[in-house]
C-alpha cells in the first residue's frame, strides 16, 4: 500500500531523513519512532508531498509527486500541532473541510461526530477547544472521507494520559476495521499498544525494522525493577536472584534487580517457587 | 494544470471573502479609503459651486493620487499576509494536507482577496459617485467608471506582488514589513524618482517614458489621466512623446502592461512556493 524508496530530505547541511526505505501493507499499522529530531515528522511530511525530497514514495501505486492530490484522497492526515482556523467553529471546520473532500452534498456527519464526541461542541470556535478536543477535531477530519489509510504525526504529543489512553482505544477500533496506519512517536507505551512494525529512526536512518514485541531483545534493553518484600525475605531473595545470574543488589525496603528482555515472568516465577512474597514492585 | 478543480479553487476562494470580512485591516482599508473618496467628491462638487458640473470628472482627477497612496498599501498588505500569514500559523501545513494543489491553493487565496478588495473599492466609488449623483453632477460618468476599472487593475498589481513577498518568506510580520517597503519604494520611486533618475543619468524622451512604465503605479497614473483626459501633455514631454509614438495604440498597450503585472508577479509567486513548500 506505501512503498518508500531511499527517501533523502536534506535541511541545508543537515540531512533530516536519510536514505529511508520500508513499505506498508494495507491493514497494517507501522509506526515511526525515534528521540526528537530523528526525522518522524519530516519523513511524514515527505509521504503526503508537503516537502521537496529526493527518492521515490509510492501510495496505492501512485506516486505522491506525480499525482500528491489523488493520494491524499487516500489519506487522513493528523498532525502534530493542530493549527486550524481558529476563528471558525466545529462545525464550520468540520463543512470547510467536507467540502475540499468532495464530501457529497448532505453528507451525514452525526455519526462521526458522534462517536468522536464532539456534538456538544459543534458550535464552539475552534479556538477555544481543549487539547483533547482539537486532537478529537483533527481525528474527526482525517476521517471525514473515510480514508483508507490514516497518517498520525505525535497524535497524543497533546494530551493528558486518560485522554491519551482514551485516543489510543479509538485508534484501535479503527485498526481493527482494516485502516492502514503510519504514525510517528517517542513514546514507547503507544508504539506497543497499536503498532505492528516499529521502524526506529535514529539521525534520520533507519536502524531497526521490527515488531514491537521484540524491540526490547533488539535493542538489548534490560529492565530494572524495584521489588518491595518483607524484611525476613529480602536476603533470601539476594541469594535467589544471584544463584540464577540477575544482578541484583539491597535497596531499601526490598531488592533492586536488572533484568534481561523477556525475563520479568521469570524473575517473578523463581522467587514464587522459592517461596518469597511480593508485596509491591515499580518499574524504572 | 491537469490537476486544477475550479470547485476547489471557488471553495477557497469563498473562504478567503469569508476571512476578509473578520480582518480589521481590511476593513479599516475599506472605510479610509470610502471616507476620503467622499471627501474628495464633496470638495470637488464644493469647487463647482454646489451645481455638480463636471462632478464624476473632477472627482476622477482628485481621486487618481489617492488611489494612488491608499490601493497599493491594500493590495500589497493583504497580499502580503495572505501565504505568510497561514504558513507561520500552521494553517498551511494543513490545508496542504487536503486534496489540494499548491496553485489551487494561491488562486483560491488570489480570487478571494481579489473579490474581497473591488469590493471595497466599488463600495468607496458607489457611495461617492451617489453623492455626486444626488448633486447632479452626472457629467463624465464614463470616465469615472473608466477610473474604477483601472483601479481594480491596480489593486490586482499590487495583490500580485503581495502573493509574490508572500511566497518569498516564513513570517507574516516580515512580509508585511517587505510590503510596506515595496510600498515606500514604489511611491516615492514614482514621481520624484522619475525626477531625479532623468537629471541625473540625462534621459532621453523615450527612456524617460520607458522608465515610468517600469514602475505600475506610474503605469496607473498615465492610463489613468489618458483615461481622464484622452491626451498625455499633462505629463510633459514623455506624455506628448508617448501619444505621438502609439496614438490610438497607447491604452491598449497600458492596459496590457498593467495586466502583465498582475500575470507574471503570481507566476512567479506559484513557482517559489511549489520550491518552497509548506515550510
Amino acid at each position: 500500500m506505501i512503498e518508500v524508496t531511499h527517501l533523502t530530505r536534506r535541511f541545508g547541511k543537515l540531512t533530516a531523513v536519510d536514505d529511508l526505505s520500508f513499505t506498508v501493507k494495507p491493514g497494517e499499522a507501522v509506526a515511526l519512532w525515534g528521540a526528537n529530531g530523528a526525522g518522524k515528522t519530516t519523513a511524514v511530511r515527505c509521504l503526503l508531498n508537503l516537502i521537496p525530497f529526493e527518492g521515490q514514495i509510492t501510495i496505492a501505486g501512485l506516486d505522491v509527486r506525480q499525482h500528491s492530490k489523488a493520494v491524499r484522497t487516500q489519506i487522513g492526515f493528523v498532525p502534530q500541532e493542530l493549527n486550524f482556523h481558529d476563528d471558525l467553529t466545529v462545525s464550520e471546520t468540520v463543512t470547510f473541510y467536507g467540502r475540499l473532500r468532495k464530501l457529497p452534498h448532505g453528507t451525514d456527519l452525526t455519526p462521526l461526530l458522534t462517536r468522536l464526541e464532539l456534538i456538544p461542541h459543534i458550535n464552539k470556535r475552534v479556538r477555544d477547544l481543549s487539547g483533547g478536543l482539537k486532537q478529537r477535531l483533527a481525528l474527526a477530519l482525517a476521517l471525514l472521507a473515510d480514508p483508507p489509510i490514516l497518517i498520525l504525526d505525535e497524535p497524543t504529543a497533546n494530551l493528558d494520559i486518560r485522554a491519551r489512553e482514551e485516543f489510543l482505544l479509538f485508534l484501535h477500533t479503527l485498526k481493527q476495521e482494516g485502516k492502514t496506519f503510519v504514525f510517528s512517536s517517542h513514546r514507547l507505551e503507544e508504539i506497543t499498544a497499536l503498532a505492528d512494525r516499529v521502524l526506529l529512526l535514529e539521525a534520520g536512518k533507519l536502524v531497526i525494522d521490527t515488531p514491537p514485541h521484540e524491540l526490547e531483545r533488539r535493542l538489548g534493553w534490560e529492565t530494572t525493577l524495584h521489588l518491595y518484600l518483607p524484611e525476613p525475605t529480602i536476603e533470601p531473595a539476594l541469594q535467589t536472584l544471584t544463584h540464577f545470574g540477575m544482578p541484583v543488589s539491597r535497596n531499601g525496603r526490598g531488592v533492586r534487580v536488572q533484568v534481561a528482555p523477556g525475563k520479568k515472568g521469570e524473575l517473578l516465577r523463581r522467587l514464587h517457587e522459592a517461596g518469597i512474597v511480593i508485596e509491591d514492585f515499580t518499574v524504572e | 494544470m491537469r490537476d486544477l478543480d475550479f470547485t476547489t479553487v471557488f471553495i477557497l476562494a469563498q473562504k478567503e471573502l469569508r476571512d476578509a470580512r473578520r480582518n480589521r485591516w481590511f476593513l479599516l482599508y475599506a472605510a479610509a479609503f470610502a471616507g476620503l473618496s467622499l471627501g474628495l467628491a464633496a470638495l470637488a462638487l464644493s469647487g463647482a459651486g454646489n451645481y455638480g458640473l463636471a462632478g464624476f470628472g473632477r472627482t476622477s482627477a482628485s481621486l487618481i493620487n489617492l488611489i494612488l497612496l491608499i490601493v497599493p498599501l491594500m493590495g500589497l498588505t493583504l497580499g502580503a499576509l495572505s501565504l505568510a500569514g497561514e504558513r507561520e500559523k500552521g494553517t498551511l501545513l494543513y490545508l496542504l494536507a487536503q486534496p489540494v494543489t499548491q496553485l489551487e491553493l494561491l488562486l483560491g487565496k488570489f480570487v478571494g482577496l481579489a473579490l474581497a478588495l473591488m469590493a471595497a473599492i466599488a463600495l468607496g466609488f458607489g457611495l461617492t459617485g451617489l453623492l455626486i449623483g444626488v448633486n447632479g453632477g452626472g457629467a463624465q460618468v464614463t470616465t469615472y467608471l473608466g477610473l474604477l476599472l483601472l483601479t481594480c487593475l491596480l489593486v490586482l498589481v499590487s495583490l500580485s506582488l503581495g502573493f509574490l513577498l508572500s511566497a518569498l518568506v516564513q513570517r507574516g510580520a516580515t512580509a508585511v514589513g517587505l510590503a510596506l517597503f515595496l510600498w515606500l519604494g514604489l511611491t516615492i520611486f514614482g514621481d520624484l524618482g522619475l525626477m531625479g533618475t532623468a537629471l541625473i543619468l540625462r534621459l532621453n524622451v523615450d527612456q524617460l517614458f520607458a522608465l515610468a512604465l517600469i514602475n505600475p503605479l506610474q503605469l496607473f497614473k498615465i492610463t489613468a489621466v489618458f483615461n481622464i483626459r484622452q491626451n498625455l501633455e499633462l505629463l510633459g514631454p514623455a506624455g506628448i512623446y508617448a501619444i505621438r509614438t502609439y496614438g490610438s495604440q497607447l491604452l491598449p498597450l497600458l492596459i496590457g502592461l498593467l495586466t502583465l503585472w498582475i500575470i507574471a508577479p503570481f507566476l512567479v509567486a506559484i513557482q517559489l512556493f511549489k520550491r518552497k513548500g509548506v515550510l
